[in-house]
C-alpha cells in the first residue's frame, strides 16, 4: 500500500524502506540466506540456556 | 513415592509435566490439572483470528498425550491451596473443581509433595467497561476468541466489498496491558489480509496502545544495529506502521468500549474517543485468583500471592523507583519464599516490577505495559524448575538450576502477514530479556545478541515453529530435540 505522507503528520517522520529493501524482504534467494542467519541467531539464544 | 502436582497445561505447565515425567522414575507421580481438555499453541491464534487457520489446527486433546507419557490428568480448575494440609489432612493439597462434562463442579482434594503453579493469566476483561468478546470488542487470546474475531473480520470485509469504509481499531484495552506483541501481530495480519482480499483502500487501520512509544512491547523496546546506526525499535516500528498505512495512538488507557465507539485517556490527561467498526483489544492480565489457607482454615492468600494474584517467588519485591531497579530483582529459581515445595512459572509468577518505566497521568491512572512473559522464557523456566524438582524427588543433591529473565535471552517471531510466498514476520532476538544498564549502559542489552529484521524468512520460521511446537507438545518421537 502506498502511503501519502503529509508534512507534520505522524507518518511524515519515520524512515520508509526503499523499493530495493522491500523487494529483498520477499526475495526467495535473499530470504533463504536470511533464514539461515536468523536460525543461527535463535540457536545462540537457545544455547545460552 | 512422591507426587508432583502441576496446575495448568499451557506452555509452561505442559513443558514442566513432559520433562518431569521423562526424568522421573516410575515410582513417582506427575499429575496435571487443567480446565481445558485441549492444548493450544497460543501464538498461532492470530492466524485463526484472520481465518487462515482453524481452532482445530492450533489445538489438540491433552488426555491421549498424558496417557501415552504416563502423566495423570485431571480436567479441572484449581480453586484453593492448602500448603499445610488442614484439620485431619496432614499432607499439603490443592482443592480442584472438575470441568469435565458430566462431572462439572465436583470437588476433589489432590495431595502433593511438590507443586508447580503454571496457571497463566486470567483474561481480565472486566477491568474495562464494555471490553471483551462477550461485550463490545474482540480478542485473540484463546482459539475460540480468535475464531470469533475471524467472523467479525469477514463481516467487516463484506461491508467494505459493498463499498463502505471501515475503521479497524486494534491494540490494548487497558492502561496496564501486556502482550503488545500479540496485538501487533494481529494488526499486521489483518492489514495483510485486507490487501489479499482487495479491500485495503476501504480500511482505516488504527493501533491503540498503552506503550510509551511504538516498539516498546512491554520490554522498554530494544536497540539494534542497522545501516551504520544503533537504533531503537521505535524507529523500525514507526517505519513499518507508516509503510503499511497504519495510524497509531500510544500512551493511551482505554476506559470504556461502547459498540462502535472507544473512549480512552492519554498520558497528558486528554479524554478522547474514536469510532470503530471492528475492534480487537487485548485485556489486561492478572493471576487466576487461587486462594490459600493454612492448617486452621485461615486465609493466607496475601502471603503467597501479590495483589495482582500472581504468585510470589524468589524475586525482590521491595517497592523501589525505576532508577533503583536491578536485574538481580528478578527471580532465579521460581520457588515460593514461604513454602520450599511450591513454585510458579510462566505468566503465573509475580514479576518484581515492570520492565518498561511506569507512567501515570496526574489523576493517577497508570499507563504503561506490564512485563511480558513470552513462550520461550516460560518454557525454559518450566523445564529448569521441573529438573530441580526431579532432583529433589530422586534424592539427588544436584546444583540448583536457575532461569532468571535477567540472564536469559529470548527469540521471538512476530508475524506480519501469513503467506508462504509473500508473507513477512519480524524476527527478534534479545539478550538479556531484562535490560541491564550497569553492564550495557547505553542500550541495556548486548548489541551483539540483540537483533531484529523483517522478511519472508521470519514467516517461514514462524510457520515451521507452529508445526514443531505442536509436534513437541504431542510428545512425538525425539520431541526433546526441539528446544523450548
Ligand atoms: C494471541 C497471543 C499470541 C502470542 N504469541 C506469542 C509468540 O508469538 N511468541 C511467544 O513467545 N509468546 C507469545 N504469546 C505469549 C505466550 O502465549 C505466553 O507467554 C504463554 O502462553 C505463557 O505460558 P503459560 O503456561 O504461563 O500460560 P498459558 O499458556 O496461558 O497456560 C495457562 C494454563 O493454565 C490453565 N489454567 C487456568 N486457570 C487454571 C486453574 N484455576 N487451575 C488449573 N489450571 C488453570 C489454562 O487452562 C492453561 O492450560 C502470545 C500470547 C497471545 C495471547
Amino acid at each position: 500500500m502506498s502511503t501519502v505522507r503529509k508534512p507534520f503528520e505522524q507518518s511524515y517522520y519515520p524512515p520508509v524502506p526503499t523499493p530495493l529493501t522491500k523487494a529483498l524482504r520477499t526475495n526467495w534467494v535473499w530470504q533463504f540466506l536470511r533464514f539461515l542467519v536468523i536460525n543461527v541467531r535463535m540457536l545462540r539464544m537457545v544455547r545460552m540456556h | 513415592m512422591a507426587r508432583l502436582l502441576i496446575l495448568g497445561a499451557g506452555i509452561a505447565g505442559h513443558t514442566a509435566a513432559l520433562h518431569a515425567r521423562r526424568k522421573l522414575g516410575e515410582n513417582h507421580e506427575v499429575v496435571v490439572v487443567s480446565p481445558n481438555s485441549r492444548w493450544n499453541w497460543i501464538p498461532s491464534n492470530i492466524w485463526v483470528g484472520v481465518g487462515v487457520m482453524t481452532p482445530e489446527q492450533v489445538t489438540f486433546p491433552l488426555a491421549p498425550v498424558y496417557e501415552k507419557t504416563g502423566v495423570i490428568f485431571r480436567q479441572a480448575r484449581a480453586v484453593s491451596l492448602h500448603p499445610d494440609g488442614s484439620e485431619g489432612v496432614s499432607r499439603p493439597y490443592v482443592m480442584v473443581e472438575s470441568t469435565e462434562p458430566g462431572k462439572a463442579g465436583a470437588r476433589e482434594r489432590l495431595e502433593y509433595d511438590y507443586l508447580i503453579n503454571a496457571t497463566g493469566p486470567r483474561l481480565h476483561f472486566d477491568a474495562t467497561e464494555g471490553l471483551g468478546p462477550e461485550k463490545n470488542s474482540l480478542s485473540v487470546c484463546t482459539a475460540g476468541h480468535a475464531a470469533q474475531a475471524a467472523v467479525g473480520l469477514d463481516e467487516a470485509v463484506a461491508r467494505m466489498q459493498r463499498g463502505e469504509r471501515q475503521t479497524l481499531l486494534i491494540g490494548t484495552g487497558h492502561g496496564t496491558c501486556t502482550c503488545q506483541g500479540a496485538a501487533f501481530e494481529y494488526l499486521f495480519n489483518v492489514e495483510f489480509e485486507l490487501r489479499r482480499r482487495g479491500v485495503r483502500d476501504k480500511a482505516r487501520l488504527v493501533w491503540i496502545s498503552n506503550e510509551h512509544e511504538l516498539g516498546d512491547f512491554g520490554m522498554g523496546g530494544m536497540f539494534i544495529r542497522r545501516g551504520g546506526y544503533i537504533t531503537h525499535s521505535r524507529v523500525f516500528t514507526e517505519s513499518l506502521y507508516t509503510e503499511r498505512g497504519v495510524e497509531w495512538i500510544t500512551q493511551a488507557a482505554v476506559k470504556k468500549v461502547d459498540r462502535g465507539e472507544i473512549h480512552y485517556e492519554t498520558l497528558d490527561g486528554r479524554q478522547e474517543s474514536i469510532r470503530s467498526d471492528f475492534t480487537m483489544l487485548l485485556p489486561p492480565f492478572s493471576g487466576v485468583g487461587l486462594k490459600a489457607f493454612d492448617r486452621e482454615g485461615v486465609e493466607i492468600t496475601e502471603s503467597l500471592f501479590a495483589p495482582s494474584n500472581f504468585m510470589y517467588v524468589d524475586g525482590d519485591y521491595t517497592k523501589k523507583p525505576y532508577e533503583e531497579w536491578s536485574p538481580s530483582d528478578w527471580p532465579e529459581t521460581y520457588r515460593s519464599p514461604r513454602y520450599d515445595n511450591i513454585y510458579a512459572v510462566g505468566i503465573a509468577f509475580a514479576p518484581p516490577h515492570p520492565i518498561s518505566r511506569p507512567m501515570f497521568i496526574p489523576s493517577g491512572t497508570p499507563i504503561y505495559p506490564t512485563p511480558p512473559r513470552t513462550g520461550m522464557p516460560s518454557g525454559v523456566m518450566a523445564r529448569e524448575v521441573a529438573f530441580n524438582i526431579v532432583d529433589k524427588m530422586e534424592g539427588r543433591e544436584g546444583k540448583t538450576r536457575t532461569a532468571s529473565m535477567a540472564k536469559m535471552g529470548a527469540a521471538c517471531i512476530a508475524s506480519a502477514g501469513a503467506s508462504l510466498m509473500r508473507g513477512t514476520a519480524v524476527s527478534m532476538t534479545v539478550y538479556p530479556i531484562i535490560p541491564d544498564f550497569q553492564k550495557y549502559p547505553d542500550t541495556g542489552r548486548d548489541i551483539h545478541y540483540t537483533s531484529g529484521e523483517i522478511g519472508l524468512a521470519g514467516h517461514w520460521i514462524k510457520h515451521l515453529l507452529h508445526f514443531a511446537f505442536m509436534y513437541k507438545a504431542k510428545a512425538r518421537p525425539l520431541w526433546t530435540a526441539i528446544p523450548e
